[in-house]
């Protein structure tokens, strides 16, 4: 916040002087849920941001804003970005749908970019990475590390996002052990370093003997590592926070795609798309595998392999939803649609899906 | 440990914050001051707790360095509402921004580096028994100090010629000031207290509830703080049931989750501040009682008139 701040106060001094002295191309604004030191996902994006500013240097402007609650705080922000002449915009949350698609449409001369969500326009594009398949090999690796047969999952919201993570999580983890048990907690906070924590002791007091999350901070990996329990990182490698805990962690290499898109803008070539990428460009990573035996690392790194290549599908028949109905048979895999509206949970999960 | 001792050990985390920053504010809003800056006065006290253990290696240390960064945020706040007579509204708020905007930066090289957990203390023979053993007498120092604050606090304000002054000031501070009171120094000392308070909740975030240091990690609690002293109609006994309350009914819905009790989270997740409303209201009930607790000049400037 103080930099929004500090930033207007010098803004106001220097105002003549920087209006006159910008000589930057293009300005490339960046909407974030959380704040950029979360180490999680946010802290991922401002990653993509650094690369952009790397990349083009003194051609562009990158402007920030942080702790951008998902709702009419929303729009006000990015609606203030785009008056202030910023020409290409990443709005970073799901919740920022909507408000972002009603600012494009007063806006039509901004370039608009929405991670995870599916409403477009001519001047919104969305993108969004495959990081279930991150989470099926999460699922393979806790079945085969968990003595108790039970994983503890903290999820955020439920969305279609992140019932597909536990839904691949558990598919990855009954390909190892059909038996597999998963408790889910939803904390309903994208990010609350003491909720998340909360969690993670309840989860471990019932048994959980492994921890996952789909919400930012690294509270519950330091939860399990207190308690003697493994766990996985979230958005960005956070085995700083965990040495002795974390196994892996999906990490969300944005970097590739704002650097892409940002010469797009430049180059005149921009147009609204949407693209969902996962392991095999890159977009999707898993950072080193640590507190596994080697055999475990070995069969996380094939499975990785496999996907990247597009050997293996992570959501493959048959897949049967919870009370018992097919949804896909042998040899098929769900479509992207599919994936993108999940509201069901596979067979074996222990939970009632939020509606 | 049996579940319900881990449930109760689990509770008492979550609570003392609340705990800890609602008796603060409990203190300044009795002496006629309304500081919204609860949620900076402790992140600052987060990250200043967490920076101090780290670098010396000592959690008591943290301790002290998250005390006095409250109490140095409360009396800026303290020094332009009070003696600039700003408004408390808009300084408060301000000095939440701040906080948080401040303890961001300042913390930036502490984020990911590992802790100094505050150790839990047992009391000898109380931490032996069934059930609460665990939870209330083998704590950490913070916990402790909660309970004692809450006790000292009602005790000071019902019982001692301090609180009666303290609430003379907050009741009506132009009385207060013809009897020869100083009304800003017991305001300020009010303020100081409550920055203390904060600060101490916001080290318990950092070197027990969760060991790390992360941006924002106060997540709106010094607002469920502020809520919680209004809805206890300023008693500290009842901050004391609210906090807990909330803390508990918190926790049972994530216990319930993990049973499987297929009750909506999103009404798990609500249950809490619905629960200690509804209870504080009820039992807050009396409204005559509620009306004298009202520090009735809560929010209005003093300006002495020579």
């Amino acid at each position: 916040m103080y930099k929004k701040y500090t930033a207007m106060a010098v803004g106001i001094v220097l105002a003549a002087v920087s209006f006159v002295a910008s000589a930057a191309d293009l300005k490339v604004g960046f909407i974030y849920v959380g704040p950029i030191g979360d180490h999680g996902w946010t802290y991922q994006h401002d990653q993509g941001r650094l690369a952009v500013e790397k990349e083009f240097g003194d051609r562009i402007e990158t402007i920030y804003v942080e702790n951008i609650p998902e709702g009419a705080d929303a729009e006000r922000a990015i609606t203030r970005l785009a008056r202030q002449g910023v020409g290409l915009i990443f709005t970073t949350s799901f919740g920022f749908m909507d408000p972002t698609i009603k600012v494009a449409k007063r806006f039509p001369d901004v370039k608009f970019e929405h991670a995870t969500g599916y409403k477009r326009s001519d001047n919104v594009a969305t993108y969004s990475a495959r990081f279930y398949e991150g989470r099926y090999v999460n699922g393979q690796i806790a079945a085969r590390m968990s003595k108790s047969g039970v994983v503890g999952y903290i999820a955020s919201f439920p969305i279609p996002e992140v019932v597909r993570g536990i839904n691949a999580f558990m598919l990855g983890a009954q390909s190892v052990n059909p038996d597999f048990q998963v408790k889910v907690v939803w904390v309903n906070s994208w990010f609350d370093p003491g909720k998340e924590a909360d969690a993670a002791k309840v989860l471990i007091d019932q048994g959980a003997d492994v921890i996952t999350q789909h919400t930012d901070s690294p509270a519950p990996l330091q939860i399990a590592q207190e308690k003697g329990a493994l766990a996985f990182g979230q958005a960005s490698n956070m085995f700083e926070f965990a040495p002795k805990a974390q196994v892996s962690a999906i990490v969300n290499n944005w970097a590739p795609y704002y650097v892409d898109r940002v010469r797009a803008v430049m180059d005149g070539t921009w147009a609204s798309q949407d693209v969902w990428r996962g392991m095999a460009e890159g977009m999707v990573e898993m950072a080193p595998y640590t507190n596994i035996p080697d055999d475990v690392a070995e069969m996380a790194r094939q499975t990785q392999a496999k996907i990247a290549s597009g050997e293996m599908h992570v959501f493959s028949g048959p897949i049967k939803k919870q009370d018992g109905t097919m949804v896909i048979g042998e040899g098929e895999h769900l479509d992207d649609q599919t994936l993108l509206g999940m509201n069901w949970y596979v067979e074996g999960i222990d939970d009632t899906l939020p509606q | 440990m049996s579940l319900v001792e881990a449930a109760l050990v689990t509770i008492v985390a979550a609570s003392t914050p609340l705990l800890l920053a609602a008796i603060g504010e409990l203190v300044v809003e009795r002496s006629g001051v309304l500081n919204l800056g609860v949620e900076g006065m402790m992140v600052m006290g987060a990250v200043a707790g967490f920076a101090a253990a780290y670098t010396v290696g000592s959690a008591t240390l943290g301790i002290v360095a998250a005390v006095v960064t409250g109490i140095a945020m409360s009396l800026l706040f303290a020094f332009l509402t009070q003696i600039l007579a700003a408004n408390q509204v808009a300084t408060g708020l301000a000095l939440t921004l701040f906080g948080l905007g401040l303890s961001g930066l300042v913390g930036e090289p502490f984020t990911g580096l590992p802790g100094v957990k505050l150790e839990r203390i047992e009391i000898p023979l109380l931490s032996d028994l069934p059930i609460v053993g665990s939870a209330f007498f083998a704590q950490d120092v913070l916990v402790y100090a909660s309970f004692i604050l809450t006790i000292a606090t009602a005790f000071v304000l019902s019982r001692t010629k301090t609180g009666l002054v303290i609430r003379a000031v907050g009741i009506n501070h132009h009385s207060a000031h013809a009897l020869g009171y100083k009304v800003i120094a017991v305001r300020c000392a009010c303020i100081a207290f409550g920055g203390a308070c904060a600060g101490l909740a916001g080290a318990h975030l950092s070197l027990a509830y969760t060991t790390q240091w992360i941006e924002s990690m106060t997540a709106g609690r010094g607002w469920i703080a502020l809520a919680l002293v209004v809805f206890a109609t300023w008693v500290p006994g009842r901050v004391l049931v609210g906090a807990y309350l909330f803390g508990a009914v918190w926790i049972m819905g994530l216990y319930a989750q993990g049973l499987g009790a297929g009750i909506p989270p999103q009404l798990l997740s609500s249950l809490p501040y619905l629960a200690t409303i509804v209870a504080l209201v009820l039992i807050s009930g009396d409204r005559i009682l509620a009306k004298a607790n009202t520090p009735a000049c809560l929010g209005q400037a003093f300006v002495p008139d020579r």
